[in-house]
């Protein structure tokens, strides 16, 4: 019984200290964007890998996710004769909870788990060690941009699965199943309020920083060569999409 | 001059360097020699300011570079340029890029001024401009080390630091890479620290050599003294002789 103590002891001593370590990552990350040389360049190629990237893969997901939704919620107010309410049931689904959620599982799974390898590799390969030779900060230089990038590109990102989710719905209800095309969107426009969609935003923004400084957390401590990469990007695409989906359910009850 | 006093590292308890002393006189190379996985790139680490020691110093012209941060470290990290084992290289920068970097990142040199010293230096180890278009995975192994060798010779450091820079090399091409070593030190006359277990090649480029075991330095001197000496784990070092304990 004490051994089982002392085992979960130390499992949740090391969590608290990955934690912490995590943030102290964080803060000197982003403190180092107020740090001279600025590197807007790294920054764009930051975008250009986590931002523009990832757009077809989240244009499809938006996509069949209305679809889907539009489907589903077709039949579901046809029993009570609601079905003018699709466009807001839709259009709430996605920019609440959908949108930001699903964009984050996304950009973790192609995004994040790229910058882990980019990283982890840079690592084992002395890269890292080579720029920190040359008196140039690695975390400035490979993880700073990175971070901007994630917190730039993720909300961007969700802004376009919205978008989308909601005219892949108005292809289903409306020219499908033939909702009225006014009240699709008249109905959206009457149910979705600033809460909504501030609400979508902070979200994107808090899982944007999660995703990407899971990432290069986990990139920057790669150790064992190879598998240590290989168990770095595992570690990234299952701890990123777990801490969305608690962050999720934290900053849904803030704004319920 | 760089003076190494007392130096103890150890890793999970292990002790790695147990107390190193060793000198590297100014404008001159020295060659540290031990076995693999003794501690070799260790201790160059803790020279270059990458790893901190448990205790102990490393003078750099008097100054204890182990107790420097921020700004201070970076500027004594200016002096310095290390060419790392596998060379380092930027795997999403062509060679161009690569040896360009430092001056990009350090300097304010017009671009064709860039490209001036890049050429220059490319030249200087024996390869074309046109390999200046190439990525670092279309390079050979002997290649990766000369252009490694010119992005460290472009910053003209005071200070060069090799880390094990012919393993895995063919023997052409190990002593293109000590020739190349050799004629940048004549040319620039910095100080060097090679850490190297390629014995007896590296003797061509030494000024001094120590031998690193056990976490101690065992044995100091020119080559032709250590090539002599009368500890019997270096002799048996140098001839290569079959360590039945490790094997």
């Amino acid at each position: 019984m004490v051994n089982l103590l002392c085992l979960w002891g130390g499992w949740v001593l090391s969590l608290v200290q990955d934690a912490g370590r995590m943030m102290l990552f964080l803060l000197e990350g982003l403190g180092l964007a107020f740090v001279p040389p600025f590197r807007g360049r790294r920054f764009l190629q930051e975008i250009q890998l986590i931002g523009v990237k990832s757009c077809l893969i989240v244009l499809l997901t938006a996509a069949f996710t209305g679809m889907v939704l539009a489907l589903q919620g077709y039949y579901t107010l046809r029993k009570y004769g609601s079905e003018g309410a699709l466009g807001s049931a839709v259009a709430l689904s996605l920019i609440r909870e959908m949108g930001p959620v699903l964009t984050a599982l996304m950009v973790s799974a192609r995004a994040g788990s790229a910058v882990t390898a980019e990283i982890g590799i840079m690592r084992i390969t002395e890269q890292l060690d080579a720029l920190d030779t040359m008196a140039v900060n690695p975390m400035q230089y490979v993880v700073m941009p990175k971070l901007i990038a994630g917190l730039v590109a993720v909300p961007l990102l969700t802004a376009i699965f919205d978008v989308t989710g909601i005219m892949g719905g108005y292809l289903i209800g409306v020219v499908l199943l033939g909702v009225s095309s006014g009240s699709y969107f008249s109905s959206m426009v009457q149910s979705v309020v600033p809460l909504d969609i501030n609400g979508g935003i902070v979200k994107s923004l808090v899982f944007g920083l999660t995703i990407i400084l899971v990432a290069c957390y986990k990139g920057y401590h790669t150790e064992h060569g190879a598998e240590g990469v290989s168990r770095a990007t595992n570690q990234t695409v299952v701890l990123s999409a777990i801490l969305v989906l608690a962050w999720d359910y934290v900053l849904t009850s803030f704004f319920m | 001059m760089i003076q190494i006093i007392d130096l103890v590292k150890s890793f999970n308890g292990q002790v790695v360097l147990d107390g190193i002393n060793l000198e590297m006189p100014q404008g001159k190379i020295t060659v540290v020699i031990g076995k693999s996985g003794v501690g070799k790139s260790v201790l160059l680490k803790h020279i270059v300011g990458l790893l901190k020691p448990d205790s102990g110093q490393v003078l750099v012209d008097g100054v204890d570079i182990t107790r420097l941060t921020g700004r201070k470290l970076q500027e004594m990290k200016k002096r310095f340029a290390v060419l790392f084992q596998g060379g380092a290289l930027f795997d999403s920068l062509n060679v161009f890029e690569n040896i360009a970097f430092p001056l990009r990142e350090k300097t304010l040199l017009s671009e064709t001024e860039i490209r001036r010293r890049v050429l220059e230096r490319l030249e200087q180890m024996n390869l074309s401009p046109e390999v200046g278009d190439k990525f670092p995975d279309e390079l050979s192994g002997g290649m990766k080390k000369r252009v490694a060798l010119a992005r460290a010779m472009i910053q003209e450091p005071e200070i060069m630091f090799f880390d094990e820079p012919v393993t895995g090399l063919d023997p052409p091409m190990t002593n293109t890479v000590f020739h190349l070593i050799t004629k940048t030190h004549q040319e620039s006359g910095y100080t060097a620290l090679v850490v190297s277990h390629d014995i007896p090649d590296v003797f061509q480029v030494a000024d001094f050599v120590a031998m690193l075991h056990q976490g101690r330095i065992i044995a100091y001197g020119t080559p032709q003294e250590i090539q002599h000496h009368a500890n019997p784990v270096v002799q048996s070092f140098i001839h290569g002789e079959v360590d039945f304990l490790e094997a």
